[in-house]
């Protein structure tokens, strides 16, 4: 009979912890520091400078090479003498407990309704107690979070339910942005509008008018990729979208004549309510509506704006996901081979999931245009598709509440590190915090991948019930089999 | 027996330039359980596939009820009333045991559903069991048992079997073996199975044929096989049981 790990014997056993082989230890220790010793002598220990005079001078910095040897003398003393020093079967370090996650994926079909109650009053709450000083919360905090989590919704159905890996998601963001800043700057349909309808409709009613085209664009430009990356799946896939997304850049930024190339679209036309602007002006949206005028109040609506849009995704994939084209994206997801044995057409099954996931990048990137009012290609590099990825992956695949969950965290955690001012006094003036939100990023998921491998909520939640609620958590089930 | 269901003449399949299926003709008729024997790597599985569209025959015509399925694309095929459980099982892992049936019923209209449901968790009792478990937890025999029921979702007149004893243990080889010989007789449903097991196999068929190499090599009623002495050298003494 084998012996399990955790049986009745070695529990009454009580596994004793081996002794600490301390030489050892701190042989391996010093190996690991003179390792990076090697590494930073020639990224760390010298620096160029050029002084006041333009003559180049070299500074040597043996200190924080010092720093750094030492850094990684201790943990690896600290990982010998304290992680991997356990008794054989020991339960493996846990930095975020079984309870914990337990209790996460407990509370996610309460977590949405709360997390709704919160959003809605979380901006009347703002305004109330601090006035003006409301945007700051509203506008950095509430609709940038807002802007990801639909993103990563989004992204959620392309890679979390339909399996298909794509790099190149900020693509379509890109071009509803573009489609919003185009169409509603657009001279002739200006014209054609104010000598057909009237004076000012286009500038009044361009964002609600461009948000669904901006959603189908961006929908057919999904399958237009959709196309050729039908036969690839994985890193191939990953690939490919990569490189659309590049594309879509490169051409934003260059084709000079349409898109305003660097410099980008100005003067984009502001969102209104329904028609009514939100100026202080007399037929502005305060004066209407008898309330004191504020800046806040665009926000207020930009971010109801964002929080409807979200609802319209979630919505969206939670009604999908019980439908056979939900379905049939996570049996995809699955198993492409056996798909095709049901009578699955895995091709439509593809397209279907690469278009509307893009779809909701469309609508998003319309928003964003409309929020600021400015689009350049600057705001569409890779790195914006790495972030949505990260979300999603952060979030736990497929999970609707990870991925709020992995916003939060993210960009609330680079907002946050903006207001660390007390870090310019130690490291200097022209240190920015959020210039590390990245490496704060990666940090993040490389511990995730230690601790929580499947992402913050790793229950997939099934689409029909019987009797009682079921799942079988992630960590239960290795990689791949379960 | 009647009319012919699956009727495959001289298929050739390549994997590149590799020759996998060197004119291989078979018939199923109507009501049948007509099982497919041979070794490992002989090219059963590779005719399964084929017949489903993936890969493709390269010469050679495959009809199916009278159509001509040689050139159609597999989700297609799978439309006329051909089921497979595939090697290997491949049942969705995520998914719950409900939702994996759910999966197999996609083609159909859906109004029968129940009955089918019902009727396959009268046929394994363990499914229903488990009916909300994720399908990648369960054990090999009810993963065999769930890519059968998936497969019979889809209300087939042609059920395919491929290996479904593989890995499993003598009792529940018995049991699907047991189930398999049940829809035939009773909803008259026809079966080809491709099996290694060639005694339980050749046992439970009406006909059979023995592949070797890409080549159908013999063929005979079940019995006939069973007492063949070549097939008891090459499949039945020696392992098998
Ligand atoms: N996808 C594939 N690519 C290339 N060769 C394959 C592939 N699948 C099977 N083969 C080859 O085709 C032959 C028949 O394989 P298969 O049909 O799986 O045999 P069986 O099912 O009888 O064990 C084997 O030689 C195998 O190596
Ligand atoms: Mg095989």
């Amino acid at each position: 009979m084998a012996i399990e790990p955790n049986s009745m014997t070695t529990a009454v056993l009580a596994p004793s912890k081996p002794p600490i082989d301390w030489s050892n230890s701190i042989k391996e220790s010093a190996i690991a520091a003179l390792v990076m010793l090697l590494i930073a002598i020639p990224i760390f220990a010298i620096k160029t400078d050029q002084a006041m005079n333009n003559v180049l001078s070299l500074e040597t910095r043996w200190g924080l090479v010092a720093t750094l040897c030492g850094l990684v003398f201790a943990s690896r003393l600290f990982a010998h003498v304290v992680l991997w020093n356990r008794a054989p079967g020991a339960k493996p370090v846990q930095l975020i407990p079984d309870s914990v996650t337990a209790a996460l994926g407990k509370i996610s079909p309460v977590f949405g309704p709360l997390a709704l109650g919160f959003a809605i009053i979380f901006p009347f709450v703002v305004y109330i107690e601090q006035g003006n000083g409301a945007l700051k919360w509203v506008n950095n905090y509430g609709i940038q979070i807002l802007i990801y989590v639909m993103l990563g919704w989004g992204l959620n159905i392309v890679v979390g339910l339909a399996g298909l890996l794509d790099l190149g998601y900020v693509a379509f963001y890109a071009i509803g942005a573009y489609t919003y800043a185009l169409l509603s700057t657009s001279e002739p349909i200006q014209l054609w509008m104010a000598a057909h309808i009237g004076e000012g409709f286009w500038q009044a009613w361009a964002f609600w008018f461009c948000l669904p085209v901006a959603g189908v664009l961006a929908a057919f430009w999904g399958i237009i990729l959709g196309f050729p990356v039908l036969r690839l799946r994985g890193d191939y896939l990953a690939i490919v979208t990569l490189a659309f997304g590049e594309i879509i850049y490169l051409v934003a930024l260059n084709w000079v004549d349409f898109t305003g190339g660097g410099a980008g679209i100005t003067s984009i036309p502001r969102v209104t309510f329904f028609g009514i602007p939100f100026t202080p002006g007399d037929d502005g949206f305060a004066a209407r509506f008898g309330i004191d005028p504020s800046p806040v109040l665009r926000s207020i609506f930009l971010y109801f704006l964002i929080l409807g849009l979200c609802l319209l995704t979630a919505f969206v994939t939670v009604r999908l996901r019980r439908l056979p084209v939900g379905r049939a994206w996570e049996a995809l997801r699955e198993d492409e081979i056996a798909c095709r044995s049901l009578g699955i057409n895995t091709t439509n099954t593809k397209l279907t999931a690469f278009a509307i996931g893009a779809m909701f990048g469309g609508f998003a990137g319309a928003f964003f245009s409309v929020r600021q009012g400015f689009v350049s290609p600057d705001s569409f590099k890779f790195l914006e598709s790495a972030t949505i990825l990260a979300i999603v992956v952060l979030g736990g695949m497929g999970s609707l509440v990870g991925v709020v969950l992995a916003s939060i965290a993210i960009v609330g955690g680079t907002e946050l590190l903006r207001e660390l001012d007390f870090l310019k006094q130690v490291f200097g003036d022209d240190f920015d915090p959020t210039q590390y939100r990245m490496l704060l990023v990666g940090l993040a998921m490389v511990l995730m991948m230690l601790w929580k491998p499947r992402g913050l909520i790793s229950t997939r939640e099934p689409s029909v019930f019987l009797k009682e609620r079921k799942a079988v958590s992630g960590s239960l089930v290795k990689e791949g089999h379960g | 027996m009647s009319e012919t269901m699956l009727q495959v003449r001289d298929v050739k399949t390549y994997y590149g330039s590799i020759c996998a299926l060197k004119g291989v003709s078979i018939d199923v008729n109507q009501g049948e359980i007509v099982t497919l024997i041979g070794s490992n790597g002989a090219g059963k599985s590779t005719l399964m596939m084929t017949i489903c569209g993936s890969p493709r025959a390269r010469e050679g015509s495959i009809t199916f009820m009278g159509t001509d399925i040689s050139r159609m694309p597999t989700h297609q095929i799978m439309r006329l009333g051909l089921a497979q459980s595939p090697e290997g099982r491949r049942v969705f892992p995520r998914m719950s045991v409900f939702e994996n049936l759910q999966m197999g019923s996609e083609i159909t209209d859906g109004t029968m559903f129940d009955q089918d449901l019902e009727r396959i968790f009268e046929m394994f009792p363990r499914l229903k069991e488990r009916r909300d478990q994720r399908a990648g937890t369960l054990s090999g025999g009810e993963q065999q048992m769930l890519a059968i029921g998936r497969a019979l979702m889809m209300r087939p007149k042609l059920l395919m079997l491929d290996e479904p004893s593989l890995g499993l243990a003598p009792l529940i080889v018995k049991q699907i073996f047991d189930a398999i010989r049940e829809l035939n007789k009773r909803d008259g449903l026809t079966v080809f199975l491709v099996e290694q097991n060639a005694f339980h196999a050749l046992k439970l068929a009406h006909r059979a044929y023995v592949m070797v190499n890409g080549e159908i090599r013999m063929s005979g009623s079940g019995a006939e096989l069973l007492a063949n002495p070549d097939v008891r050298a090459a499949y039945l003494e020696g392992g098998g049981h």
